[in-house]
């Protein structure tokens, strides 16, 4: 690379490393998800309907996290942030 | 003992069907028995690439339903010996591809020859994952840019928990990334992914780099397999990519890096 290519990839910004971090972000998260059953996203849309008759929450507050811990048994973890008083 | 290649992407139009014709072709050169099958049902195109969509009599389908035999569906390549193409076909019923019946007739073919490579469609839909549920080895293929490369590991998440290797706890399924479309001059100037970028993504083994090539669309029009073109740079990287699969270490291309 000559000085003056250095000038003028500097000069725009590096789109290539922007698409690599969107990227890892968005895989990591899909790769959370990965292994868990195919009616968890709606499950979790039940459940939070059903605490929202009771308490303002938004979708945010509420995380369902399924962990396949061994070839015997997952773990469903649900935690619901209540709004304060 | 046959050894079953998926060709996938998740993603549309980054070159599965292209793919899939100079690798069956590359594998035939190389004295193996091939057998190239498009799963795309509904919308035929590897008879195109191959150059025998005036030869297509019977099709997958056909076989499946028990309307053909293997024999009258399996067109032969006119110009390499030890390869087969299985059309297609174009009914536009989605359930035509069923587990026993793709199953049937894999382990049919399993009898006579070495390599069966599928086409698969793009998306994850029922032909898709027909394509992907018997395979050994599966070839991602991957254009730099952000939607196919999140698409392809959507892709090997399904590999990993819908395939018959899978589901039956056996070894799990060889993932191979197959980057096409890429172009070593927009790398250095920072506008597309370097192949280590998506490999540091996608963590999976390198197979082939295929530089975005004016042979590509030279070769589809004529329906000739482009790694048939050896004076092309893409040509060349599908016979490397081919070499690979075959177990060889081919370093990539200069040109590549």
């Amino acid at each position: 690379m000559s000085i003056l290519d250095y000038f003028k990839s500097s000069k725009k910004s590096n789109t290539a490393a922007t698409a690599k971090e969107r990227l890892q972000i968005i895989v990591a998260h899909q790769r959370s998800e990965r292994g868990a059953p195919d009616y968890l996203p709606q499950m979790k849309q039940e459940i939070i309907e059903v605490i929202r008759k009771y308490v303002h929450i938004s979708a945010e507050q509420v995380s369902v996290q399924f962990d396949q811990n061994d070839d015997d048994f997952s773990v469903l973890e649900l935690n619901v942030t209540l709004p304060e008083k | 003992m046959a050894q079953i290649i998926v060709v996938t992407s998740g993603k549309g139009g980054v070159g599965k069907t292209t793919s899939s014709a100079a690798i069956a072709t590359g594998l035939a050169l190389k004295g193996k028995k091939t057998v190239v099958i498009d799963f795309d049902i509904g919308l035929r195109n590897l008879d195109l690439i191959m150059g025998c969509e005036r030869r297509v009599v019977y099709d997958f389908v056909n076989v499946i339903n028990g309307e053909a035999n293997l024999n009258q569906a399996l067109i032969k390549d006119k110009r390499c010996d030890n390869l087969f193409i299985l059309p297609a076909s174009q009914t536009r019923d989605k359930d035509a591809l069923t587990k026993e019946g793709v199953g049937q007739v894999l382990s049919d073919l399993a009898k006579t020859f070495e390599y069966i490579v599928c086409d698969s469609p793009a998306g994850i839909e029922a032909g898709a994952m027909m394509a992907l549920y018997y395979a050994d080895m599966a070839i991602v293929t991957t254009n730099p840019e952000v939607s196919s490369v999140r698409d392809s590991d959507r892709i090997l998440g399904i590999l990993q928990s819908k395939s018959k290797r899978a589901e039956e706890n056996l070894e799990p399924i060889q993932e191979l990334l197959l980057l096409t479309r890429y172009s070593p001059k927009r790398v250095k100037t920072g506008e597309m992914l370097s192949v280590d970028d998506v490999n540091e993504i996608l963590a999976i083994p390198l197979v082939g780099v295929i530089p975005e090539s004016q042979s590509v669309l030279k070769a589809s029009n004529s329906g000739v397999p482009v790694i048939l073109d050896q004076d092309s740079d893409a040509g060349l990287a599908y016979s490397d990519a081919v070499d690979r699969i075959l177990g060889e270490n081919v370093p990539l291309a200069l040109q590549l890096k």
